[in-house]
C-alpha cells in the first residue's frame, strides 16, 4: 500500500546498479555510469569505467591499484556530502579496509547501503558501526542458520599450530585467500615465531597498497629465483586461484589450507581437494546479520546478495518487510570457487 | 566417542590418502578392543539399525535451534548432509563427552526400543553437550550408512598396518556375518574361528574397463573370454548342507532367491561359486530391469517367481571340496567348474531345471575375432565381454592386469535440461542432480526420460550450477526447474519398456556422455527415437 502522494523510491535497482534519482547517482554499479559512490575495493562493487568515483580515502589506493587512473574522490567515515540535495554519507562496514556503508538521507528518509559488512571486529578494517535506518539493504552471503563463525582469536591459534604441525613435518605450509582483504588479514596475525612468509605476487603487491596504513609482519615474494627448499617448513600466502597450478605444484611437499566461510560445509572443502578448512569469513554469520538487522531499527530490509529468498523469508516471518533485489554482487564466491581474480570477488 | 570424532577430524583435514591411512592406523594402535571392532563396523556399513527417524530428528534439531523447519530444511539441502546440518545449527557446546564409542552404540540398540519422548530426552541432553565433531559423529551414527569418504578398503590398509596382519586376509575376515555387539578384536582379526568360517564368502575379485587397444594384452592364446552379464554379482556358498547366497555389496540375500534352495542338495559340500544372478523370464535373459523387481522385496510371491524366476551364471569356482582354490590358476578352476556343473546335472536328470548356468568360455585365435563377438553382446543380452587371463588367481577387490571388462558402447540420445537439484556429500551447495527430457511426437512438449547425476567435470558442473541459478523457472523444494535451453548427451547401457516411468521407457545407468553447446533444443532427440532403441 503506497501512501497518498507517495514518489519514487529514494534508491531503486535497475539494470546499472542501485540509483539514486534525485541525485542522480549510482552506488556500487555493475554497468558504466557518470557518478558512482563505492562501498569497497572488491572487483564486484568496484568496477571498471565509471566517469567518477567517490569513496573512503583509504580505498582509494586500493581501486587505483586495481582500477588505474580513475578520477576519484575520497571522502572521511561520517563526513557528509550534498548531491541535489541529497545527503550522502559513509560508515565503517568492517569488512576489509578502506570498507564503508553508505547512508543515504533525503527529506527525512534514511536508507543504508551495506555493501558487504562484518559484525567482528579484525584488528584491520575500523569496525563496523550500525546507523539507524528505515530501509537497511544488506548482504546476506552466509545467511543460513548453518553459518556460525568462532572468534578469529581461536581461528588465527588453529592456523598457527597447523603451521606449527606442518613445519614439524617438513613440509611447506599453502594457505589461500583472496588477495585483497583476506590475505592480509591472515598475514596479520601469522606467527612470525614459527617461520617466514612467503606471498604470491598479486597479494604481495596489494599487500604493498595497504603496508602505509597497517603494520603487518615482513613478507618474501616468491620470484622464479626462489629456491623450493627455502619454502619447506615456512608458509606461502596465495590466492584461490593457484590452487592447482603449476606454481603450486613446484613446492611439493606441501599441505593446502583454505580460510573462507565456505569451509563450514566438509562437502565444499572435499570438493575443492584442499587437505585443511578454517571458518573464517569477513562477512556476516546468521545471528550477526540478524543482530545488525535489528540494530538499525530498519522496518524495511532488502537483501542484495546470498541466499536472498530463504533470508527474505525469514525477516518476513519475523515481521520484517523484507524483499529481495536482484544484483550482481556476488560475496566470497572466489574462495572456493576456481575462477579467475579479476571476474570474482571474496 | 572422544578420540572417534578426534579421528574423523583429522581425516577431514586432509586429503592426502597417505595422511589418511597413517590417522586410522594410529586410532586403532591407540582405540580399546570394543572400540577397535565398532570402528571397523562402522566402516565397513555394519552399523546398527537406525534407532531414531530422520523425520523426528529434523523436527527435533529445528526446535533445539529454535528456528522454523522449513528454515532447517533449506539448510539441509544447502549443506547437503543431514548429519552435518544438525551439527552446525544447533547452540554450540564447549564441552566434550567421556564416554566411549561402544557405550554410545550400545545405546543406540537400546534406544531403538524406547518410547519417542525417551528417544527425544536421549538425543537432547547428547546434542546440548557434544561439541562440533562429536555432534557431527553422534548424529551421522544414528542417521544412516556411515559414509565419510573413508572406503572400506582404505580401512582395510588402515588396519593391516595397525595389526601387522596381512591386507588381503584381513578383507576376507571382515567379510560376511559378524556382530559387532559380541564378537571380540581378538576373533575377529587375529583368531579365526570354524563358525565364524560356515557363511563366510570371499572377497570379490573386481575388473577395470580396458584402456588403450585390446591387442595391448598380448598374447590372444593367454585369454579366456566370456559374455559380461548384467545382474547381480553373487557368491554362493555350500556347506554343511546350508546355503548362502552373497551379493556383491556383502549383503546375505539367500532369502531372496529361493529358486537356489534346491543348490544344497544338489552340489556338494565346501563349494562357493561366483556368478551373476539373471531374470529368466519365459526361459530367456531378461533386462536389469526385469530384475528389479525382485531386488529389495522380501517376500516373494509365487506369482512374481512364475512371471520373474532368476538363474544363475556361474563363471568362476573359489572353494572346491572345501578348499580355498582361488590361488589355482582360471583355467583349471574353470575346468573344475565344468566338471562340478556335469555332476550337477546329472543329479537332477529328472527334474531338468535350467537354474544353475555356466557362462559359456570362449576362446579365440585373434583380436578381430573377440572384436565381432562383442559387437553380438546386445543380441546376447549381454554389456560387452569379460577378458579373464587363463592363468590368473582370483585375486582380492579392484586389480588390474588379469580380469578386464570390454563393454560395448552405451547407447546415446540428446536430451533437455528440465529440472536440477542440488548435489550431496563433496557436490553439497551445487546443482549437480539432472533430470533431462527428450520432445513428445509433435515437438511441443518435454517429457523426462531419465536423471542422471554424472559425467561432467566439475568446471562444467560450476558453470551448469551458475546458469541454472539464473534460469529457474519455479521451486519445490529442494529441485528447480529451468528454462529448457541446455543439450546434452546421454549416455545408458541398455533400455527396456517401463510402466514405473512417465515415459514408458527404463534407460540403465544413465549419465551424462558431454554437453552439447552446439545444440538448440529443437535439435534434442525425441522419444520415439528412443523408442526405435529397444531391441525387438
Amino acid at each position: 500500500m503506497k501512501p497518498i502522494g507517495s514518489r519514487i523510491p529514494l534508491l531503486v535497482f535497475n539494470n546499472k546498479g542501485i540509483y539514486c534519482e534525485v541525485a542522480g547517482v549510482y552506488l556500487d554499479p555493475w554497468q558504466p555510469v557518470e557518478k558512482a559512490i563505492i562501498t569497497h575495493g572488491h572487483a564486484d562493487h568496484s568496477r571498471w569505467g565509471h566517469k567518477q568515483y567517490i569513496t573512503h580515502h583509504t580505498n582509494v589506493p586500493i581501486i587505483k591499484h586495481r582500477l588505474g587512473d580513475i578520477n576519484v574522490t575520497g571522502k572521511k567515515y561520517n563526513e557528509t556530502f550534498v548531491i541535489n540535495n541529497v545527503k550522502f554519507s559513509f560508515h565503517p562496514a568492517g569488512h576489509i579496509i578502506g570498507s564503508s556503508q553508505i547512508r543515504v538521507e533525503h527529506k527525512g528518509e534514511v536508507w543504508v547501503f551495506t555493501g558487504d559488512y562484518k559484525i567482528e571486529d579484525d584488528g584491520i578494517s575500523v569496525p563496523y558501526e550500525s546507523i539507524k535506518c528505515q530501509t537497511f539493504i544488506t548482504e546476506c552471503t552466509f545467511g543460513l542458520p548453518a553459518f556460525k563463525w568462532i572468534p578469529q582469536a581461536e581461528v588465527f591459534e588453529d592456523i598457527n599450530s597447523w603451521w606449527a604441525a606442518n613445519k614439524d613435518e617438513g613440509k611447506t605450509s599453502i594457505l589461500f585467500g583472496y588477495s585483497l582483504g583476506k590475505a592480509q588479514r591472515l598475514l596479520k596475525y601469522l606467527d612470525t615465531s614459527i617461520g617466514k612468509i612467503y606471498t604470491h605476487g598479486a597479494i604481495e603487491n596489494m599487500t604493498e597498497v595497504i603496508r602505509p596504513m597497517v603494520e603487518f609482519p615482513e613478507t618474501t615474494l616468491i620470484t622464479r629465483d626462489t629456491k623450493k627448499d627455502e619454502l619447506l617448513g615456512n608458509i606461502v600466502l596465495a590466492p584461490p586461484s593457484t590452487h592447482g597450478s603449476t606454481w603450486i605444484r613446484k613446492m611439493v611437499p606441501y599441505v593446502t589450507a583454505s580460510a573462507s566461510g565456505w569451509m563450514a560445509f566438509r562437502g565444499a572443502r572435499r570438493r575443492r581437494a584442499i587437505d585443511k578448512g578454517f571458518v573464517l569469513s569477513d562477512h556476516c554469520d546468521w545471528q550477526g546479520l540478524l543482530k545488525a538487522i535489528e540494530a538499525t531499527g530498519a522496518e524495511k530490509i532488502i537483501s542484495t546478495h546470498g541466499y536472498t529468498d530463504i533470508f527474505s523469508r525469514y525477516l518476513r516471518e519475523q515481521g520484517y518487510d523484507a524483499r529481495t533485489e536482484k544484483t550482481q554482487y556476488e560475496g566470497e564466491l572466489s574462495e572456493i570457487e576456481n575462477t579467475k581474480e579479476s571476474e570474482v570477488v571474496e | 566417542m572422544k578420540h572417534f570424532a578426534d579421528l574423523i577430524k583429522k581425516l577431514d583435514s586432509t586429503n592426502k590418502t597417505n595422511a589418511k591411512v597413517a590417522a586410522l592406523a594410529s586410532y586403532f594402535e591407540k582405540a580399546s578392543d570394543t572400540d577397535k571392532v565398532w570402528t571397523i563396523a562402522i566402516l565397513s556399513h555394519r552399523r546398527p539399525s537406525r534407532p531414531v527417524n530422520t523425520t523426528l530428528l529434523r523436527t527435533w534439531a529445528s526446535e533445539l535451534s529454535n528456528i522454523p523447519l522449513w528454515l532447517f530444511e533449506e539448510s539441509y539441502h544447502i549443506v547437503g548432509d543431514l548429519a552435518e546440518t544438525i551439527a552446525l545449527v544447533i547452540p554450540t557446546s564447549e564441552k566434550s563427552t567421556e564416554k566411549s564409542l561402544t557405550t554410545f552404540l550400545n545405546e543406540f540398540i537400546d534406544l531403538k526400543k524406547k518410547s519417542e519422548e525417551d528417544k527425544k530426552e536421549y538425543v537432547f541432553k547428547n546434542w546440548k553437550v557434544l561439541n562440533y565433531y562429536e555432534r557431527f559423529v553422534f548424529t551421522k551414527l544414528i542417521t544412516g550408512g556411515f559414509r565419510i569418504g573413508i572406503s572400506q578398503k582404505l580401512m582395510t590398509r588402515a588396519l593391516a598396518k595397525a595389526t601387522g596382519v596381512d591386507e588381503d586376509v584381513l578383507a576376507y575376515k571382515l567379510m560376511g556375518n559378524w556382530n559387532p555387539q559380541t564378537i571380540s578384536f581378538h576373533d575377529l582379526i587375529l583368531e579365526e574361528k570354524a563358525s565364524d568360517f560356515l557363511s563366510k564368502p570371499y572377497p570379490f575379485y573386481l575388473a577395470y574397463a580396458i584402456e588403450g587397444e585390446v591387442s595391448d594384452l598380448g598374447e590372444v592364446q593367454d585369454w579366456s573370454v566370456e559374455h559380461k552379464w548384467d545382474g547381480i554379482r553373487s557368491q554362493v556358498i555350500i556347506r554343511d548342507r546350508e546355503l548362502f547366497v552373497w551379493s556383491r555389496g556383502e549383503e546375505l540375500v539367500t532369502d531372496k532367491y529361493p529358486e537356489f534352495h534346491s543348490f544344497a542338495d544338489q552340489i556338494p559340500d565346501g563349494t562357493v561359486l561366483d556368478g551373476e544372478i539373471l531374470p529368466f523370464p519365459n526361459g530367456n535373459i531378461g533386462t536389469f530391469n526385469d530384475l528389479q523387481t525382485r531386488i529389495g522385496r522380501k517376500t516373494i510371491s509365487k506369482a512374481l517367481l512364475t512371471k520373474t524366476p532368476v538363474i544363475l551364471k556361474a563363471y568362476d569356482l573359489l572353494e572346491w571340496k572345501g578348499k580355498d582354490i582361488r590361488n589355482t590358476p582360471f583355467k583349471e578352476r574353470r575346468e573344475l567348474l565344468e566338471s562340478l556343473y556335469k555332476d550337477y546335472l546329472l543329479n537332477q536328470a529328472e527334474s531338468r531345471s535350467n537354474t544353475l548356468q555356466l557362462s559359456e568360455k570362449m576362446y579365440f585365435d585373434s583380436w578381430q575375432a573377440i572384436a565381432k563377438e562383442r559387437s553380438r553382446a546386445r543380441e546376447m543380452k549381454s554389456e560387452g565381454l569379460m577378458l579373464k587371463r587363463k592363468n590368473s588367481p582370483y585375486q582380492v577387490g579392484r586389480k588390474k592386469g588379469d580380469w578386464w571388462k570390454w563393454k560395448v558402447d552405451p547407447l546415446t540420445i540428446d536430451a533437455v535440461l528440465t529440472y536440477a537439484m542440488r548435489g550431496h556429500g563433496r557436490r553439497s551447495n551445487l546443482f549437480t542432480d539432472y533430470t533431462f527430457a527428450l520432445w513428445d511426437t509433435d515437438k511441443n512438449e518435454l517429457v523426462t526420460f531419465a536423471k542422471a547425476y554424472s559425467g561432467l567435470t566439475d568446471a562444467e558442473f560450476r558453470k551448469v550450477d551458475a546458469w541454472i541459478k539464473k534460469n529457474t523457472l519455479e521451486r519445490f523444494g529442494p529441485v528447480r526447474s529451468v528454462t529448457p535451453e541446455l543439450v546434452f548427451e546421454i549416455a545408458f547401457e541398455g533400455i527396456a519398456l517401463s510402466k514405473r516411468h512417465k515415459s514408458g521407457i527404463a534407460t540403465r545407468f544413465p549419465r551424462i556422455l558431454r554437453w552439447r553447446q552446439d545444440k538448440k533444443i529443437e535439435e534434442a532427440n525425441a522419444l520415439e527415437d528412443l523408442k526405435a532403441m529397444i531391441p525387438s
